[in-house]
């Protein structure tokens, strides 16, 4: 920006300001625009928060007094019934007399590792099967590629919940499934992107110097397949998230008496009449995780490609990006309200 | 000719799928601890009775064998028989299909009018209030698992018009052929969850395709020989942009058709997803078995006729 600045100026070299223009690769420069992305600034806000208190946990745990699987006598009514929110416990209790805000405390971490660690997996796992299908090409590619669309093809709750059944649910395997159903997506794209990028004159300078293959995947595609790679994976995590407390609430995902959002929601639901708080708090919880995560992935999106549409586009259209697009719509727009759609 | 050739492909790779599938479950399924013979004999099972029981049911054979007799019935229609009711799991699969069915028909009709709707309204006004707020729906939409806008709306509505006496919505399935009022009645909320959590995504495939198609050259070709708006989106727009929702329709019904667990237990509708979920805690391995084959098969159907719905909706593609 401020080269056009010294441009339209039409300032002399002496003249030029004495504050050097500045070079900004584009990682720079799709930094700076996430910064100036309110939505997604509140977003990684909240999402730090969140990790804090799932860190926190424990801590939390003790300064309430209240540890996560201790069944109180008098945290259940005379008939039995959780306890609504107030005095001993502050978000209530659950049917077994136990504090609800210590145990959506301790979810919380569940829900986070679970989210984070399964799409760490299924990045690495998907990157790399993506670089050598691309990179090989020929029967390996055929392999790792049909591979993919098996794994795109399957079923996946079906099958996920199949495979928990069998070996048994825990928390690993929790993560180990998300991770299995997660990797090709990201595959397919890396691949498709080192199929184009292998054909680049740079690429074939590096084969030219001797460069091992190892090398050219790692030094020199895979810098160029991040952006997309980044993108997809910040949308993972929620979708993980989600899949994970499904799993919960079938009874296949985390097992009491460990604390996770999908168990305590499965528990809600016989005193759901009375006990709003049970459903509602651990609800709210989720929601906000997986907005969070969401809404922070599209601003990673936006601020990598700027010309992918928009989800809050005031910003943008202040600037006069896009300015095609605009008009298009706003035609669309005037004749759509003609037509009376 | 492309066409048969491009079928007849799909056709192969969908029954690769399906082999893998039954080869994968079959035999995650015979390294299971809990064995069906033990369960089966009881409590006070003798070692004689389990391995009298593992006779009869065939399951005294090399896993090999068992799985070379299970393809080869696989291959004439039979699904096998439950260890435990001992039922063929054709006939219990059929039983559970209406429940599942209805509840994906009419999701999906409910999500298609109310996702292309809402998609092509944000579309048509890009950047309007409108749009903003149908962004942010539709963000939540895909933010929330089934389960728990189930969940929301069972205590929002069913629970709080039961607290004044009104005793409609209960979360339970009522045959078509029985009374179509009230499988209407209690088919509302299944649906209206499973529309919910679709039609976010329909929403956003919807708006992003037809905005996309309206910058098309077509599209001013189509405006320049003076047609109406209304007929240049929906004709020549919409037309072209509903691609990816046919696509997104074809995998969803597929999937759902074991993967509506989820409604189908928070409704407690019964269905295959239920079905599938007992057979989980029995351990009843073919009726596992039986399911996750119609899903696979329900999945592979789907994704060939997206395919072929492609060359009819969008002129320009070619099958290859």
């Amino acid at each position: 920006m401020s080269l056009t600045e010294v441009q339209f100026t039409g300032a002399t070299v002496d003249q030029a300001p004495s504050r050097a223009i500045q070079g900004r690769s584009p990682w720079q420069l799709a930094w700076r625009r996430l910064r100036s992305d309110r939505v997604a600034v509140a977003s990684a806000i909240i999402i730090v928060l969140l990790c804090l208190v799932a860190l926190a946990a424990p801590l939390i745990a003790s300064l309430i007094g209240h540890p996560p699987a201790i069944q109180y006598p008098y945290g259940t009514t005379d008939q039995g019934l959780p306890k609504p929110p107030g005095g001993q416990f502050l978000l209530g209790t659950d049917n077994l007399g136990r504090d609800l805000l210590v145990r959506i405390v301790y979810g919380a971490r569940v829900s986070l590792l679970v989210g984070l660690s399964s799409t760490f997996i299924a990045t690495v796992l998907g990157v790399a099967v993506g670089l050598v299908a691309g990179y090989y090409g020929g029967v390996i590619d055929g392999v790792l590629a049909r591979g993919m669309d098996v794994v795109l093809a399957f079923p996946y709750l079906v099958l996920a919940l199949a495979l928990v059944t069998v070996l048994g649910p825990s928390l690993w395997m929790v993560i180990a499934v998300i991770a299995f159903f997660s990797w090709a997506a990201l595959a397919r794209i890396v691949r498709g992107q080192t199929l184009s990028l292998k054909e680049k004159e740079y690429i074939e300078a590096a084969r030219a110097i001797g460069a091992s293959p190892l090398r050219i995947m790692v030094i020199d595609i895979l810098p160029n397949v991040i952006a997309p790679v980044l993108v997809v994976a910040t949308l993972l995590v929620p979708t993980a998230i989600v899949f994970e407390s499904t799993l919960s609430y079938l009874g296949l995902g985390i097992q009491e008496p460990t604390a996770s959002w999908g168990n305590i929601l499965a528990g809600s639901q016989q005193f759901l009449p009375g006990a709003w708080w049970f459903l509602i708090f651990p609800a709210v919880a989720l929601l906000i995780t997986t907005l969070a995560f969401n809404l922070l992935g599209d601003g990673v999106r936006d601020a990598i490609d700027p010309g992918t549409e928009r989800i809050f586009a005031a910003r943008r259209r202040r600037r006069g990006i896009a300015v095609e697009q605009t008009q298009a719509s706003a035609e669309a727009q005037q004749a759509g309200t003609a037509g009376g759609v | 000719m492309d066409f048969v050739r491009f079928i007849i492909r799909r056709i192969l790779f969908g029954i690769v799928v399906l082999w893998l599938v039954t080869l994968g479950t079959f035999f995650l399924f015979f390294v299971i601890p809990s064995d069906p013979a033990v369960t089966l004999a009881g409590k006070g099972g003798t070692p004689q009775r389990v391995a009298q029981i593992k006779q009869r049911l065939g399951l005294d054979q090399p896993v090999i064998v068992q799985y070379w007799h299970y393809l080869d019935r696989l291959l004439h229609g039979d699904l096998g028989t439950s260890f435990f009711t001992g039922a063929s799991v054709n006939s219990t699969i059929k039983a559970d299909l209406p429940p599942t069915l209805s509840l994906i028909i009419g999701g999906a009709v409910l999500w298609l009018i109310g996702g292309i709707g809402v998609g092509v309204l944000s579309a048509t006004r890009a950047r309007s209030l409108l749009d903003r707020s149908a962004t942010l729906f539709v963000l939540i939409g895909i933010s929330m698992p089934t389960f728990v806008v189930g969940l929301v709306l069972l205590f929002v509505v069913y629970f709080q018009l039961a607290k004044h006496g009104i005793q409609n919505f209960a979360p339970m399935y009522v045959p078509f052929t029985q009374s179509p009022a009230q499988w209407f009645e209690h088919m509302i909320l299944p649906w209206i969850t499973l529309a919910l959590v679709s039609a976010a995504t329909y929403s956003r495939l919807t708006r992003g395709s037809l905005l996309d198609a309206l910058g098309e050259d077509y599209i001013r070709t189509a405006r320049a020989k003076g047609l109406t708006e209304r007929r240049v989106i929906y004709r020549h727009g919409l037309r072209a942009a509903l691609t990816p929702v046919v696509t997104q329709l074809g995998v969803d019904v597929g999937t759902l058709i074991g993967g509506a667990v989820v409604t189908e237990s928070v409704f407690d509708l019964g269905g295959v997803g239920q079905a599938l979920l007992r057979a989980f805690d029995f351990g009843d391995v073919y009726v596992i078995l039986g399911i996750v084959i119609v899903t696979a098969m329900a999945v592979v159907v789907a994704n060939i006729v997206v395919d072929i719905a492609y060359s009819v909706l969008d002129p320009r593609v070619r099958l290859t």
